[in-house]
């Protein structure tokens, strides 16, 4: 059974696949210029202003080492929002491809899980890509930092299983709008992407810690750092992967009301 | 060996929304090889009816058997060998002819060299060889239609179902859209069609069953069912607006098996239309525009349900 469920969404994820084809280059483009942007402005650019007069507050490490990890996991939830909201409107909605897969062998779950693993290797695309520019920008300063690409990985997917869950359950496009600005630009500017969390007023900090992108920050952070411990390491690994796997069961859900009327 | 099962088996089917239901408590059977018709107004619920066929739609009460399978239990070994086409296109329009058919075909598990293979013969089957590199969005409507019925046809379906295939396009697209099915249909593909077009189900429809607020409310061939529920012809007649309504209080004079008053014509169904129209002649009425036709299954569905079919 399991074998059939994991062929059926690997179908669908070569679906997926034949789609990108038409725009890869675009997207590799993309993926590799925003980090040069970030890194170049907040890395090199701001990190001059900051090491300059508060080198002691992080703590005597570079700006640079600070930040990158931070839009690491950052990258990974904007490529997670990027890939689950209008291609998955899209698919039910404007071309209804989706309907067009479920009148095939391939059941709701099947297809959820097809553009799931499709997720899946964008995130891996996108992250491995903004981890080589890191190295180039002299970010990435032990092997151990190279953990925290499948961190990442894993953020991205607390991200994406909930929000496709939720995609495809709506009618109009106008509520992505929403979760880019409400959403993704706050936690990209609060959850200690930039500074840390410590910063903001001490009512806000519950907030910030309750978000993903933070637990994936901190976790990126402490292994590039190279002082991640065992205990919080499994702390943040615990709270993405929860938040991942509701997502699945969700999606598993609303796929099956939405393409099973 | 002779298949005697039916393909599809109904009793009693059903399906609410809420509290709104669509499809209330219908039977039918279809047999290998027939060409099979929901013939109805928008909201009859065929097209309910066809979302339940193509297991994306459990029934809410009654007993359905597709294939010897039930719909729920077993969806995805139906739909493995079933051929639709939506209603509405559901194309990959940013993909490219062939490469909607290579997509579609993984769907059903296929080996790349079939569907390369079934991809040649079914663009060469619906005419769009020529355009197999060409993306799918600047298409026609007439040649969309015709892709997703190659597309349907990729895992050589025991049922193909086709909701609605004709409607939007104009006249020309529908009758080589038409031309297809009628191949299909010799060829011995089962097809199941839904329609609120009449022209459509008779030229295509072995046998028919018509829908009207989720009932069955008659079923047979189109030849039958124009036996039992209309006359040989049928007389139309068409005055001045003005003098619409008491020109057809004093047509009623003219003897008819039946006669309908409709908004902007008066039927006259007759066996002889043109003896009708001498006696409407003789009354000293005249109308505007005459036609004596055959009687068609929007005759059909006139004396069934009191309206007509309209687009």
């Amino acid at each position: 059974m399991t074998a059939v469920t994991g062929s059926l969404a690997v179908r669908q994820l070569r679906f997926w696949l034949t789609d990108y084809r038409r725009t890869w280059r675009g997207s590799i483009y993309s993926s590799v210029l925003s980090p040069v942007l970030f890194l170049g402005a907040f890395g090199l650019g701001l990190a001059t202003l900051i090491n300059e007069h508060s080198a002691a507050s992080l703590g005597g490490m570079s700006y640079l080492d600070f930040v990158a990890p931070g839009l690491l996991a950052a990258t990974a939830m904007q490529t997670a929002v990027g890939e689950c909201t209008y291609p998955v409107f899209g698919s039910v909605k404007w071309n209804r491809t989706y309907q067009a897969a479920a009148a095939s062998p391939l059941r709701p779950a099947d297809i959820f899980h097809g553009h799931v693993l499709f997720c899946t290797l964008r995130l891996v695309m996108n992250c491995t890509i903004f981890m080589v520019v890191a190295a180039l920008f002299g970010a990435v300063r032990s092997p151990g930092a190279l953990l925290a690409l499948p961190v990442a990985v894993l953020t991205g997917l607390a991200f994406a299983t909930p929000i496709e869950a939720w995609a495809v359950t709506r009618t109009r496009d106008t509520s992505f709008a929403m979760i880019y600005r409400f959403g993704m630009i706050p936690m990209f500017l609060f959850s200690g992407t930039f500074f840390p969390v410590s910063q903001l007023p001490s009512w806000l900090r519950p907030v910030a810690y309750l978000t993903p992108l933070w637990h994936g920050v901190a976790l990126c952070r402490a292994l590039s750092l190279g002082v991640a411990t065992a205990g919080s390491a499994l702390g943040h690994i615990g709270y993405l992967a929860a938040l991942a796997s509701a997502g699945i069961v969700a999606g598993n859900r609303s796929y099956r009301r939405r393409l099973y009327v | 060996m002779p298949d005697l099962q039916p393909l599809i088996y109904a009793r009693g089917l059903v399906k609410r929304f809420g509290s709104f239901t669509a499809v209330d408590g219908i039977d039918f059977d279809l047999t290998r090889g027939e060409a099979f018709g929901f013939l109805g107004p928008n909201g009859a619920g065929k097209s309910s009816t066809m979302r339940m066929i193509g297991c994306v739609s459990p029934p809410s009460g009654g007993e359905l058997s597709i294939l010897g399978m039930d719909p729920v239990a077993q969806g995805r070994e139906i739909r493995a060998r079933l051929g639709v086409v939506p209603q509405e296109d559901t194309l990959d329009v940013e993909l490219t002819v062939r490469e909607n058919l290579l997509v579609y075909g993984r769907y059903f598990g296929l080996p790349r060299d079939v569907i390369h293979e079934r991809t040649a013969q079914l663009l060469e089957f619906v005419q769009l060889s020529d355009r197999a590199a060409d993306q799918v969005e600047p298409l026609s409507g007439g040649m969309k239609r015709r892709l997703t019925i190659a597309r349907s046809l990729i895992n050589e379906p025991d049922i193909l179902l086709l909701d609605e295939p004709t409607t939007g396009l104009d006249p020309q697209a529908r009758h080589v859209v038409w031309d297809r099915l009628f191949r299909l249909k010799q060829r011995g593909v089962t097809l199941v069609l839904t329609t609120h077009y009449m022209d459509e189900a008779e030229q295509l429809c072995d046998r028919l069953v018509v829908m009207d607020g989720g009932k069955i409310v008659a079923g047979g061939s189109p030849r039958a069912l124009i036996g039992q529920y209309a006359t040989p012809e049928v007389l139309e007649l068409r005055f001045d607006p003005a003098d619409h309504q008491q020109a057809a209080d004093k047509v009623a004079a003219v003897p008819t098996e039946r006669r309908e008053v409709l908004a902007d014509r008066i039927l006259l169904y007759v066996a002889d239309g043109e003896a009708a129209l001498a006696a409407v002649h003789a009354l000293g009425l005249e109308p505007v525009t005459s036609l004596v036709r055959r009687s068609t299954l929007e005759d059909v569905f006139l004396r069934l349900t009191g309206r007509q079919l309209g687009d």
